[in-house]
């Protein structure tokens, strides 16, 4: 590991930021989607530079089982943004408010 | 050792810069398929920094179902639906220049946080991070875990099937249910 790890954290919290960025400022539910799946990699890059630095394998473990629940929460959210667009023809996140949020 | 330092060094530069460049894609594309491809790009960058960082098998996994599975999936969302965005309007809640500069403070403060890691990363063998070694450690330490992922699967596709085959779409609007009746 001849890159210091410093260098792999900074990626990822710059990463994990764009992701907060986006999540703020854009309406489009799907962009919003994107983001956060931006946040869980920039989360992963750190777990996986931790386990490599501690040259122990259970940082990837937990990466395994973050990409299960990535995998499962991306098709469920997307499915709940197929049902809102066909309910209500819109997938900006301003419309979308039932629950007065 | 002098001129693997530098081979890393320079793979680490590039799918850094890919990567970020990636990223501002993402937020910043106006339209929905340009900003997938973002993703794309950032998803294939981090699956190249897994390998420098030695994790051979999570970098694979990266592959298969990021960049495969779920890219495609946003990807036929992005062309099932062809929906308008009304980015245009002002913003009622935050303006986008306070959201950039709410992220700046935040990226900083990480970033500091992460310049507190000291000390050497430890030797590794060469069979680190390969299939054989996070295999042996998901089958015997984390097994159980293991077991629950599978039922979060499952229940994801549950889900998926039983969101998608509802016949009248829940939360329309009573009164344009009525203009679509008719």
């Amino acid at each position: 590991m001849s890159v210091p790890a410093v260098c792999y954290l900074g990626l990822s919290a710059v990463l994990f930021a764009l992701g907060t960025l986006g999540v703020l400022v854009r309406r489009s539910a799907l962009v919003v989607f994107m983001s956060v799946e931006l946040m869980l990699n920039a989360v992963n890059l750190t777990l996986v530079t931790f386990a490599r630095v501690r040259g122990a394998v259970d940082g990837q473990i937990v990466v395994f089982f973050v990409l299960v629940v990535a995998a499962a929460e991306v098709v469920i959210g997307l499915a709940i943004i197929v049902n809102i667009f066909r309910a209500r023809d819109t997938v900006d996140v301003d419309d979308v408010d039932l629950l007065r949020g | 050792m002098g001129e693997a330092y530098c081979v890393e060094g320079v793979l680490f530069a590039v799918t850094a810069v890919l990567a970020l460049a990636g990223g501002v894609g993402v937020i910043a594309a106006r339209e929905p398929v340009h900003s997938v491809l973002g993703l794309l790009l950032v998803l294939i960058s981090l699956a190249a920094d897994y390998l420098l960082l030695g994790a051979q098998f999570i970098a694979a996994l990266q592959v298969i179902i990021y960049a495969g599975a779920i890219v495609v999936l946003f990807v036929f969302i992005v062309m099932l639906l062809n929906m308008r965005s009304g980015e245009g309007r002002p913003d009622r809640v935050l303006p986008p220049v306070l959201g950039i500069v709410l992220s700046a403070a935040f990226a900083a403060l990480l970033i500091a946080a992460a310049a507190t890691v000291r000390g050497p990363a430890a030797s590794v063998g060469a069979d680190y991070g390969t299939v054989q070694q996070v295999g042996r450690a998901l089958f015997t330490v984390y097994a159980l875990p293991f077991e629950a992922a599978s039922i979060v699967l499952i229940v994801g596709m549950i889900g998926a099937v039983a969101l998608s085959k509802r016949p009248a779409p829940l939360g329309a609007p009573p009164a344009r249910r009525g203009v679509v009746g008719r």
